[in-house]
């Protein structure tokens, strides 16, 4: 599949966004005073945002997204949509309480984590519930989209947090499962993906064409000399060549360094700075897993193009 | 509503002759050219005379190669647009409403006025059937000719869908393929017509027919060389001359 960079930016960015979201509101000990409050509040619901503006820009038509709201029955990106905004408008809520009493409400973050989690899921939901993809119609799939998201909203708001210890477990600890956590699931799912062949599904070029019964299919020419939208859509093989590089760049940037520097916190070393680095080490490490996500894809399509691995 | 809608019982749809098919590209031709001046916006192309001509396009024909288990290839043109799915994922992925499927006679279309071209849609198609339009930016799929099948002002031979009326060959039908005593039934029943990837589980409208099987060659197939006869004459001494100088 092609990886287009809005949707890879917007994914990480407002997945971490979203992750921060309910970090916060599920009550982390923030710095007293309306500045940090506003700060860190900013870079939470600016995350969200940003994330979901990009997405926009892959839009045929930007100025219609307004609509997308209004499918949420059938649709996962309508509910995206609808989901992403509802976070929005309950933590603005929070934050502006937090801002102006300096109180935390305990239920409305607690709504807003939900509703941030519901978001991440919906987005995940869009990839995985097309079957003519089946590396991402796995199960595990919005497992790793919750786990990254968590884990890398962790990161970013656990250097501001005023205390080293959360119900009695250390900053670092807490973060180094959650690192570890959203790896293992994303290693499960690659394996899980290396088995999810369209032939896994019965799908094949004699099945796509129903040929199969008189023999094996090849495909002998194409409609067209040119490219069209289909195979830069879907046949899309660029990518899937560096891909063992690339997934062993995005394991050190995206699990390595930021583990090593949390369990550094974890062995009692300063908070600030080494979680803040590990914040900026995963979600560059996430831009290369997202971008192998949609690169090493394959759609039912290239059935029809000869481009399957 | 881009939920899927209660069926009336009408599918129309397209039977494809896969024994007839030639592939002239003609339905191809006549396609582009009714769709670029009918329903919706153009079906554009971009740097249509440059170097790297492409465009938007609701049918297209692949070739494939055949090779049975003990027999020479076959070569069968390959015919594909829109199947007009029963369990069609294209609309339900849709955001907006701009996809949908019409309960009284099952066409699958795109209200492109509310499409904001996300592409879901065309992700959610196994088979290519959608193609986002260079130029308008939304989504394009074929509309079964909607604007002829109903256009009362066109004769009543025309009112078929462009690539049916253009194939040089028939290896195209129109029908009711809800009505089993409909005459595009009756030919499926007849030929064993059958659906494209049927494990996606769309359950297309849309059949297609099976080449017809061809006639197996003869076992051992007569002799096509010149037998060489043996030298007399001249000729023999020169052969027996030839052979002593090793």
């Amino acid at each position: 599949m092609h990886p287009a960079v809005s949707v890879i930016f917007f994914t990480v960015m407002s997945g971490a966004g979203f992750g921060m979201i309910a970090v916060l509101g599920l009550g982390v000990p923030m710095p007293e005073g309306t500045v940090p409050a506003f700060l860190i509040s900013l870079l939470a619901g600016g995350l969200s945002v940003a994330g979901l503006l990009s997405s926009t820009f892959h839009l045929g038509h930007p100025e219609r997204a307004w609509r997308a709201f209004s499918q949420w029955r059938s649709s996962w990106l309508s509910r995206e949509g609808v989901f992403a905004v509802a976070t929005l408008v309950a933590f603005a809520a929070y934050a502006l309480t937090w801002m102006a009493t300096g109180t935390r409400l305990g239920w409305l973050g607690g709504l807003a984590a939900v509703l941030s989690a519901l978001t991440v899921h919906a987005t995940a939901m869009i990839y995985c519930q097309l079957k003519t993809v089946p590396q991402w119609s796995q199960k595990m799939t919005p497992v790793v989209y919750l786990g990254f998201a968590l884990a890398s909203g962790f990161l970013l708001a656990s250097p501001m947090a005023t205390s080293s210890t959360l119900a009695g477990y250390g900053i670092g600890q807490i973060a180094s499962l959650l690192v570890l956590f959203a790896w293992l699931a994303k290693l499960a799912w690659w394996s899980g993906a290396s088995k999810a062949t369209l032939a896994s599904r019965g799908m094949t070029r004699e099945s796509a064409t129903g040929l199969g019964k008189i023999g094996k299919v090849r495909l002998l020419e194409r409609p067209h000399s040119g490219e069209n939208y289909l195979t830069r859509e879907m046949a899309h093989k660029i990518g899937r060549k560096h891909a063992s590089k690339l997934r062993m760049i995005a394991l050190v940037i995206g699990l390595a360094v930021p583990l090593v520097l949390c369990l550094c916190v974890a062995a009692g070393f300063s908070p600030q700075g080494l979680i803040g680095l590990a914040a900026i080490s995963m979600i560059v490490g996430l831009f290369c897993e997202r971008w192998l996500f949609f690169a090493e894809a394959t759609h039912s399509v290239s059935l029809y193009y000869d481009e399957t691995r | 509503m881009t939920s899927l809608p209660q069926p009336s019982g009408k599918k129309l749809g397209l039977v494809i002759d896969l024994d007839i098919c030639v592939g002239c590209h003609a339905c191809v031709v006549n396609c582009k050219e009714w769709n670029t001046g009918g329903y919706g916006a153009p079906l554009a192309d971009a740097d249509a005379y440059g170097s790297h001509p492409e465009g938007a396009w609701l049918n297209r024909i692949h070739s494939f190669e055949v090779t049975p288990a003990n027999a020479p290839a076959q070569i069968v043109h390959f015919p594909k647009s829109c199947l007009h799915c029963e369990d069609a994922p294209c609309v339900t992925v849709c955001p907006t409403g701009a996809s949908y499927k019409r309960s009284e006679d099952g066409i699958v279309l795109v209200e492109e006025d509310k499409c904001i071209g996300c592409g879901l849609c065309a992700w959610a198609c196994p088979y290519g059937a959608r193609e986002m339009d260079p130029l308008a930016n939304v989504m394009k799929k074929c509309t079964l000719c909607v604007d002829r099948i109903y256009n009362e002002n066109l004769a009543k031979e025309d009112q078929v869908p462009a690539c049916v009326r253009t194939c040089p060959a028939n290896a195209r039908h129109f029908g009711d393929l809800g009505d089993s005593g409909s005459e595009v039934s009756k030919i499926v029943a007849d030929r064993g017509g059958f659906d494209l990837m049927p494990e996606a589980g769309t359950r297309p409208v849309n059949k297609y027919l099976p080449p017809r099987k061809k006639t197996a060659p003869a076992a051992s197939p007569p002799s096509v060389g010149v037998e060489e006869l043996a030298p007399t004459g001249f000729l023999s001494w020169l052969d027996r001359a030839l052979e002593k100088l090793g």
